[in-house]
């Protein structure tokens, strides 16, 4: 049996039937094709799936699609805007943040929303924000420069794409 | 001022910032099935029968293969590239909790999960063996009776001169020995297995998208294990996220897809859950080491000789060179000169899961130099040394290089003491050691650890090195457009070690073009020349010395039409500043893109070149290359709980030249993150039934940004002389040095309780065990 | 990844509605369902028909009331560790959030999801013991207080019925009072090994009420009462603060799994009641 499930995401509304056990990163990924929003765990640990849930970060692993119905979602497709990088983007690859790539949405995603309430953390303050989130790669530290990149150069407004 | 060399960002970055990398899970084709594997819960047992009947009748499955359908096809089984065979589905008996038993293939990936359910499998539960250490025992269960093998020894494997070493350790005035275990671990990345299978029954040809370090290799075998001609095989590597050998394999669900793509006629994409990565994909180390130092009672150490127990799991999978069934272990002899060396290793079967070369291991190079590193810092112990102090004294010394070792292994290039020199000044090695001395005097543990390793990267001359007989050799293709531009098409398989940017740039460097106008192509094997892939941090030793000699070959060829377009004798030229110019006349000097375009055009040229400017080059290396580093860590340990912080972490990285020292960076970063990993935290342990009990990130534990300090790194430059831009590769070596630096602080922590050693991971329990005097076997459950 | 079995939905638009709804067969509460879902994924639980009640919006708060700190149910993790009110009164409350989980499941998870999950190592368990709440269970006939020292059955069990919902969580407030938590993992967001709260009720220097609660070594009601008995009117000493501990590590039932051996664990008791009473007693005393 399926329910009709009307989200938001990234501004633009969907309406979608689906089984109610439909998990939210599956609903962002397979129903919507907004592939940038990654899984990479079964028990909610690694955070590749960091995605806003009315303006809150969320494991969207561990959330329904149908908890999200008539709400609001943020994916990482969201944070360039009119063709411009926002600084965390900008910052990670002026830092070299990420290096498979696979993390890096769900980092961003939570940084942009940690800048939003605190636009200069202290570096203990970013470790302990992405603690939660696991990287294979990078070892972190330059995760959390491409996150002070952000916050030092958010007057800046935002990166010139290319 | 090098064009190309030097730090520069990375221009793979634009696309994965915006989500917009393509990962295997991404690929989404038209009328896609999901497939999904039915899995042993019993760590050994015979099967008595598989029902599929129900799982056939659910509404949205359209495919179920078993291993008889499988044995129909001769795939029930395939060949591993330890040259042992592995079974795809399980025919007769499963070998270890997990192994694959049945692939259902549906409409979407929950209704598949859902069919698992409705298989029903008889088992008839067997004895397990799950403590290596008694898998020789006369009683214990045999594994591969598959193989009509009456016990479970695989190999037997020794390098070095015995009888020599022996009367070294016979007269030595100092010997000290410890057991210790390189516990299994498993490289997890981000990103788990998969593939999109996608067989078209009307032109015989085969796509494949796979997470897959070697798309080229993989292509091979499945042209030899599934009988489909390799010409009709097209294997595409899209972004990956996350390899560290993980993702070397073939692995069953891989194949199971393309069978199932071939049964249903319609594309079959696999992707397993973490608990399957972990369960069933490589894993690696799982080596029980014996380790033996003999020194003289000045600090002298004169030998070392080495006896290891491998669990290779039900199958033996691990992934090395033919001809090195114990990797490059041989390099236990470390960064000292010894006047004997001698390893046996024995490699035997359990009922875990295959694999053991993984996990930025450099073939066994992780094992090897935790040994030595360890038994370095007992051998301090014994003799009452600091630790530096004692490498410092027995380090290899700038002219005796090239180095040939007790074991053959000839290091190319190093200036151990300067390196080491240096990670201690960034450390303030002195002043930590009397703060450590304050600190005990009032009852807190502070602990030092020095780690300085040497790495043998780069397979390999392909004399001595091949896999299932193809030669670790490296072909590439650069073409230079008219316009001036050029293509790079390699054979390695970047997992996000930046290989777009840097390969762009060591084109740039030899051609004087910018690296935005070089692009890379690698990942599809219908565009890419045939190599080996990455791992075993070959790519810049194999591919990057491959790219500087076919761009050098380009920029020769551009000598002779820049002569035919100046009217001059190649002989006249010299390069510099990106052009050839008339010797003394700079004025006359023609970029690349200007010879390029002369050399689509109708401009007379000479015999013997054909125009464009295009090249190939297949690179088969003279030997490995050697990079190595010094590494100190510091930390401090609550005896009241165990809990381990790291405090600082120092690497300097001798790597050669660097390409990309932003990028170097970032590989010796994620390695020593990994060095933290295994040392305090992560494991794959087995109950005494077999059961495994690391098969989720609840259990295998990941560090994460709070337990990773702020690395601090240094560099020196000490060039390969046998590589045509002297350098090195760094992909594994902080993965390689990081974990004896990290225990090696750990028990000089614990040194005011006595404490000689203690097995990783040193969770906190370890480490409060340990200051009892009571440290415990880390590969079993503990109860 | 790991998906759910079938399973339908439905959203609670009132308490009302949300205990009518669980008063059915086979419905469960759907909170943050940072635990429930999962299980779910695991396929540990099945439950037939999910009751999502995250709208109810007036089951969310926490406020000074009176001599009583009130939680709501629905209050999420990170809304308990950002409380000033919180904090001010029970530090324990602060020192527990700032390890349970990590900063993103601690903005979803509920207060009362953790409590009712009743997950032998729930650090919230113990520190709600520790600090003798009382729990506020809303049936369709009205409310019914139940200690939380009574609150869980065992493992995985309250004793919420059918038709039940947990509403939310009093804490007495006294003056005189320091608490604090401390805990051992082998790495951050990782379960507990082991793990001790402390609450002390002072008056000049002398126990007037201790609560000493510890997480994930099956102590009954994960309450250490022997050890809260031996402290009742004796001086606030180091001294007393290690006799206390040892009792407590004597009266739990650690159990070996990867987390530690069971002298281990049982040494951890002692070694964290210790720091918790003796960082609780220098709060008391501002």
């Amino acid at each position: 049996m399926t329910m009709r499930v009307a989200v938001t995401v990234n501004g633009t509304e969907y309406a979608r039937d689906v089984e109610p056990r439909l998990l939210l990163i599956h609903f962002i990924r397979d129903e919507l094709g907004l592939t940038g929003s990654h899984w990479g765990c079964d028990t909610s640990n690694c955070g590749s799936c960091v995605v806003w849930l009315d303006a809150t970060p969320v494991k969207a692993c561990t959330v329904l699609a149908a908890m999200a119905d008539g709400r609001i979602v943020r994916t990482v497709e969201d944070l360039e805007q009119d063709g411009c990088l926002d600084p965390v983007q900008q910052g990670f690859i002026e830092c070299h943040g990420l290096q498979c790539g696979f993390c890096t949405p769900a980092m961003m995603m939570t940084a942009r929303w940690l800048l939003d309430r605190n636009p200069d953390p202290a570096e203990a303050e970013i470790r302990e924000v992405l603690s939660g989130q696991v990287c294979r790669c990078t070892g972190y530290e330059n995760i959390v420069r491409s996150v002070r990149w952000a916050a030092e150069h958010a007057a800046d407004h935002r990166g010139e794409s290319t | 001022m090098t064009a190309g060399f030097g730090r520069m960002l990375r221009k793979e970055d634009q696309r994965f910032v915006r989500g917009m990398g393509t990962y295997v899970d991404d690929v989404y084709l038209p009328g896609m099935l999901y497939g999904a594997v039915l899995r042993s819960p019993h760590p050994h047992a015979r099967i008595a029968s598989i029902d599929t009947v129900a799982a056939e009748a659910h509404p949205k499955v359209r495919a179920v293969i078993t291993g008889e359908t499988l044995a129909g096809r001769d795939l029930a089984w395939m060949p591993t590239l330890a040259g042992d065979r592995q079974a795809v589905l399980a025919t007769d008996k499963v070998r270890f909790q997990g192994q694959e038993v049945a692939f259902v293939v549906a409409e979407d990936h929950y209704a598949a999960r859902d069919a698992l359910e409705l298989i029903d499998v008889e088992y008839e539960p067997l004895p397990a063996v799950a403590d290596a250490r008694r898998a020789l025992d006369a009683d214990a269960p045999v594994v591969r009776d598959d193989l009509d093998l009456t016990g479970n020894h695989i190999f037997d494997w020794e390098s070095g001169d015995a009888e020599r070493t022996d009367q070294v350790f016979r007269d030595a005035e100092v010997t000290v020995s410890q057991d210790m275990l390189y516990p299994r671990v498993h490289p997890a990345p981000l990103e788990t297995c998969g593939i999109v299978a996608d067989f078209n029954k009307v032109s015989g040809k085969l796509t494949v998208w796979a997470t897959t370090q070697a798309p080229h290799a993989h292509r091979t075998l499945y042209s030899l294990v599934v009988g489909l001609p390799e010409h009709k095989i097209r294997v595409i590597s899209p972004d990956i996220g996350g390899g560290f050998g993980n993702k070397v394999p073939i692995y069953p669900g891989y194949l199971c897809a393309i069978v199932g793509s071939m049964i249903t006629g319609r594309p079959v994409k696999w992707v397993e859950d973490r608990s399957e990565n972990l369960m069933s994909t490589s894993f690696a180390r799982d080596f029980h080491m014996r380790g033996e130092m003999a020194a003289s009672r000045d600090g002298k150490i004169r030998a070392v000789r080495v006896t290891v127990l491998a669990d290779h799991g039900a199958f033996n999978g691990a992934a090395q060179p033919t001809k090195y069934p114990a990797g490059f272990f041989g390099v236990f002899t470390g960064s000292y000169d010894l006047e004997a060396a001698h390893c046996q290793v024995t490699g035997v079967y359990t009922n875990k899961a295959p694999g053991g070369v993984a996990y930025s291991c450099s073939f066994r190079i992780t094992e090897a130099v935790y040994l030595v590193e360890r038994m370095v810092d007992m051998l301090a112990f014994e003799l009452d040394l600091d630790p530096a102090e004692l490498r410092m004294r027995n380090l290899l010394r700038p002219e005796q290089f090239p180095y040939t070792c007790q074991t053959g292994w000839t290091y190319d290039s190093g200036d151990y003491p300067r390196t080491l020199r240096l990670a201690m000044d960034m450390a303030g090695y002195e002043d930590l050691r009397k703060e450590q001395a304050a600190e005990r005097a009032r009852g807190h543990l502070v602990g030092i650890g020095v780690s300085f390793f040497t790495e043998a990267v780069g397979a390999g001359p392909r004399k001595h090195m091949d896999i299932l007989g193809i030669g670790m050799a490296d072909g590439v293709e650069l073409r230079v457009h008219p316009t001036g531009t050029a293509v790079l098409s390699i054979s390695v398989q970047t997992q996000g070690q930046g290989h777009e940017t840097t390969f762009a740039q060591i084109v740039a460097e030899e051609l004087g073009l910018s690296p935005d106008d070089v692009e890379v192509v690698h990942g599809d094997t219908d565009q890419t020349p045939f190599g080996l892939g990455t791992y075993g941090s070959r790519s810049t030793p194999v591919s990057g010395a491959a790219t500087a000699i076919v761009a050098r070959k380009v920029r020769e060829r551009a000598r002779i039409v820049a002569a035919a377009m100046l009217e001059v004798d190649p002989e006249d030229l010299e390069w510099g500043d990106g052009r050839w110019s008339v010797k003394g006349d700079p004025d006359s000097g023609r970029t690349i893109a200007e010879i390029a375009w002369a050399a689509h055009s109708n401009l007379e040229l000479p015999d013997g070149i054909e125009g464009q400017l295009d090249a190939t080059c297949v690179y088969n290396p003279p030997n490995l290359t050697y990079p190595f580093g010094a590494y100190i860590c510091v930390v401090d340990v609550d005896p009241g709980t165990g809990k381990v912080d790291v405090r600082r972490f120092i690497a300097v990285d001798d790597c050669g030249v660097r390409i990309n020292p932003m990028i170097v960076e970032g590989q010796v970063h994620g390695g020593l993150a990994d060095g933290i990993g295994m040392a305090l935290m992560e494991s794959i342990v087995f109950d005494a039934d077999g059961n495994c009990l690391g098969g989720s990130f609840m259990d295998y534990l990941l560090p994460t940004s709070l337990e990773c300090p702020s690395w601090e790194l240094g560099a020196t430059v000490t060039p390969s002389p046998h590589h045509p831009i002297g350098a090195k590769g760094v992909g594994e070596s902080a993965t390689v040095g990081s974990p004896p630096a990290v225990v090696n602080a750990v028990i000089d922590a614990l040194r005011p309780y006595g404490v000689r050693h203690a097995d990783m991971p040193l969770t906190p329990a370890q480490v409060w065990r340990a200051i009892q005097g009571r440290p415990f076997r880390t590969d079993l459950a503990i109860s | 990844m790991q998906v759910p079995s079938h399973v339908e939905y439905e959203r609670a638009t009132s308490v009302e509605h949300a205990l009518a709804l669980l008063g059915r067969p086979d419905h469960r509460v759907l909170a943050g369902g940072h635990s429930l879902i999962p299980m779910m994924k695991l396929r540990l639980a099945q439950p037939g028909v999910l009751v999502d009640i995250n709208g109810l919006a007036e089951l969310s708060y926490i406020k000074l009331d009176g001599a009583e700190l009130r939680i709501g149910a629905l209050a999420r993790h990170a809304d308990l560790l950002d409380s000033a009110v919180a904090g001010q009164h029970f530090p324990i409350f602060h020192d527990a959030e700032r390890v349970v989980a990590d900063p993103i499941v601690r903005l979803w998870g509920t207060i009362g999801g953790s409590l009712c999950q009743a997950d032998p190592s729930e650090d919230l368990s113990a520190v709600f013991a520790a600090v003798r709440a009382t729990a506020v269970i809303r049936g369709q006939d009205g409310d019914r207080e139940v200690p939380v020292r009574e609150f869980h059955l065992g493992p995985y069990e309250t004793v919420i019925g059918p038709g039940e919902l947990l509403a939310e969580i009093r804490v007495p407030v006294q003056p005189g009072t320091g608490s604090a938590y401390e805990k051992v993992a082998r790495r951050v967001g990782d379960w507990s090994v082991a793990a001790a709260g402390a609450v002390l009720r002072l008056e000049k220097h002398k126990i007037k009420l201790a609560g000493i609660g510890l997480t994930a070594v099956a102590a009954e009601h994960f309450v250490a009462a022997e050890a809260e008995d031996y402290l009742r009117g004796k001086p606030a000493t180091e001294q007393n603060f290690e006799q206390a501990a040892k009792i407590a590590a004597e009266h739990c039932h650690p159990v070996p799994d990867q987390r530690g051996p069971e002298d281990y664990k049982r040494h951890l008791v002692a070694e964290l009641t210790t720091r918790a009473l003796r960082r609780a007693a220098e709060r008391a005393t501002p």
